[in-house]
């Protein structure tokens, strides 16, 4: 680094090379955001009297307070299933040869080839009353009664946790490829167990990794808007159906749009907590 | 763990591994290594050197043949009971831990507490001179002081045997001799058994009490460096120990300790037979290193024209083209103004001396 102050440096680009994308989010992405936030101003679904009475309905709903906390419950429920069986699989993926490596990965990245509608409906199947875990469960005389898995907050969380699976397993891949494979022997070889290495050694150095997972696992998990809907039924209400009934429903555009400004805020805090511990980890990289 | 666990024995015995393929890395090793010696396992990559090392931790479960330090045999040991302690060729420090908490790494994992582990710690990094850095991250000390933390932090555990895997492979010459002169005084002040891997014969003849020389998963010479350097038993460890001229030849007639050579090149010399008896009448490669030519005036010796002179300093070094069209390399002291020698000037060519010179049979 430290280039001459006289010299142009080669590598810096004109910041022209970023205008046509930064266009089309201003037009597609800014515009309709500050659009949001001015409707969701409004005490009135005409949009005539200015006032924060939208806000103010949601923060004091205890039914539109409860919507919020489960969904963000949701969202750490499939984050903590997805980090629990994805770390093994990412970690496994570091430690076989080429061609498990192969298999591993298309097992990782066949979730993202189907389509979310069809790979719910297959939990959808997979889940129901007469779906394939009854019948079996069934058969094999182990329960008299079907058990209630489809329409439960257990079978949205699955569902999502599978559907999620990739954003949490690709970056640990990467992160956990990022070690020094000497490191485990190190740690062997001065006296520490499996155990001790995995807390001391790998699962601190894979921080970055797990923070970026979590991250993308949550986001996605908590605006999954289909399967949240399918497999949670019309029982299980989460923040993305509840602003698609205001607003298309009830056309209550306002309230819709302060929902949305409300869940964006709420989304924020929680990725802005996990990039705070990301920057908190950013001193073991450079593994 | 043993009262004294430095300066403990380390038998291998008849250890070959196979790799899951069915190749061959290590053939039928035998070494006997007394406690507190360093030895070198030199070779070139690929001879199943780093593979002996990682049988010795115990990363590695060998085929057949056992591992014995001290009394115990510890081929089901694991690698963290084995008391084994490692450098790394690229250190593997944590990069996530302080240079003191690498230092204390293994004494945590022995339940040691924390007060004592500090001390330990602090004590080890004065022994190999960094009593300043112990709060900094790895990445904060230079390539010479890493490897000084990685040994601190393998001798912390109070190792009863101490491998280092090319060791100095990734420091630049000046500081690698330094860091090589470390580990020696380091070693002589612990008492350690120490076993260095490493592809540099410079390094393994200087800094070993003995070397052995493995090829092709093979041991082809187990001795002292000056046993492997000027009585090489087979004409690898001749070629790979040091530089030589290899010169082919007809054994004339030859008994135990001498073998008269009819050279291609021309002339009969006296040489050692230096893997057994040969065969009188067979074909052989004699072995002479070029600091072991001399120009001789008289009508002794083979002829050659000179090539090409290299003044490298403290010798200089010509090339010259035998009568049968090889070359051989002839390296001359410098002492007071050496003669300078004509390109295309025509010369005569003898061994120093008879042990000097070295009779393979020749393989085909």
């Amino acid at each position: 680094m430290g280039a001459a102050p006289a010299s142009r440096d080669v590598t810096s680009y004109g910041m022209g090379l970023a205008a046509p994308l930064a266009l089309f989010f201003l037009l597609f992405f800014v515009a309709p955001l500050l659009q949001l936030l001015w409707l969701s101003l409004h005490n009135d679904t005409a949009g005539l009297h200015w006032g924060l009475g939208q806000y103010l309905h949601f923060l004091t709903d205890p039914f539109s307070l409860g919507v919020l906390g489960s969904t963000l419950l949701l969202g750490a429920e499939v984050t903590a299933v997805c980090l629990v069986l994805g770390f093994p699989i990412a970690w496994l993926y570091q430690r076989v040869g080429p061609k498990l490596q192969t298999i591993i990965i298309m097992v990782v990245l066949l979730p993202l080839l189907t389509s979310v509608v069809v790979r719910t409906f297959a939990w959808i199947v997979i889940l129901g009353r007469q779906g394939i875990i009854n019948a079996t469960l069934q058969s094999l005389g182990i329960i008299d009664t079907p058990l209630k898995l489809l329409y439960t907050q257990f079978g949205v969380v699955i569902a999502l946790a599978q559907v999620q699976m990739p954003l949490m397993t690709l970056p640990l891949i990467t992160v956990l490829g990022r070690i020094d494979p000497n490191l485990d022997d190190a740690s062997c070889s001065l006296g520490a167990g499996s155990w001790r290495t995995f807390f001391r050694i790998v699962l601190p150095l894979s921080l970055p990794g797990v923070i970026a997972g979590c991250t993308l696992t949550y986001a996605a998990a908590i605006t999954a808007f289909i399967t949240q809907s399918l497999v949670g039924g019309g029982q299980m209400l989460f923040m993305p159906m509840y602003l698609y009934q205001q607003a298309s429903t009830l056309q209550n555009w306002p309230f819709a749009a302060a929902i949305s400004i409300i869940f964006l805020l709420a989304v924020l805090a929680v990725v802005s907590v996990f990039t705070t511990l990301g920057r908190l980890s950013r001193g073991y990289g450079g593994a | 763990m043993a009262d004294a666990p430095s300066g403990r024995s380390l038998v291998v015995d008849a250890v070959t591994h196979r790799y899951p393929s069915g190749a061959l890395a290590v053939e039928n090793i035998n070494l006997d290594i007394k406690g507190g010696e360093i030895i070198a396992l030199l070779g070139p990559s690929g001879c199943g050197k780093t593979t002996l090392l990682r049988i010795i931790a115990g990363f590695i479960a060998q085929t057949q043949g056992r591992i014995i330090i001290g009394d115990d045999i510890v081929d089901a040991l694991p690698p963290n009971k084995r008391a084994v302690g490692i450098v790394f060729q690229n250190y593997a420090l944590f990069p996530h831990l302080s240079i003191s908490e690498n230092v204390a790494y293994g004494l945590a994992a022995r339940g040691i507490d924390r007060a004592t582990r500090q001390h330990e710690a602090q004590r080890l990094l004065e022994l190999v001179q960094l009593p300043s850095m112990a709060e900094r991250l790895p990445r904060q000390l230079s390539g010479g002081q890493q490897q000084r933390v990685a040994l601190a932090r393998a001798l912390a555990i109070k190792p009863s045997i101490l491998l280092l895997d090319e060791p100095f492979a990734a420091l630049d010459k000046n500081l690698r001799l330094d860091m090589q002169i470390e580990v020696k005084r380091l070693q002589r002040v612990s008492g350690i058994t120490t076993l260095i891997v490493t592809h540099d014969q410079e390094e393994a003849l200087s800094m070993a009490d003995r070397v052995a020389v493995l090829s092709h998963g093979k041991l082809e010479q187990f001795g002292t460096p000056s046993d492997v350097y000027d009585r090489p038993q087979t004409l690898f460890v001749n070629t790979f120990v040091g530089s030589t001229n290899r010169m082919p030849g007809i054994v004339v007639s030859a008994d135990r300790t001498a073998a008269k050579v009819r050279l291609d090149a021309g002339a009969e010399i006296i040489a050692r037979p230096a893997a057994g008896a040969l065969a009188e009448g067979g074909r052989v490669t004699v072995c002479i290193r070029p600091e072991h030519l001399q120009f001789v005036g008289d009508e002794t010796g083979f002829a050659g024209v000179v090539g090409m002179s290299l003044p490298l300093g403290a010798t200089v070094v010509h090339e010259v083209t035998t009568a049968d069209g090889s070359g051989v390399k002839v390296s001359q002291a410098r002492i007071g103004e050496t003669r300078a020698l004509e390109n295309g000037a025509a010369v005569r060519l003898a061994p120093l001396a008879p042990s000097l010179a070295n009779a393979f049979p020749a393989t085909l």
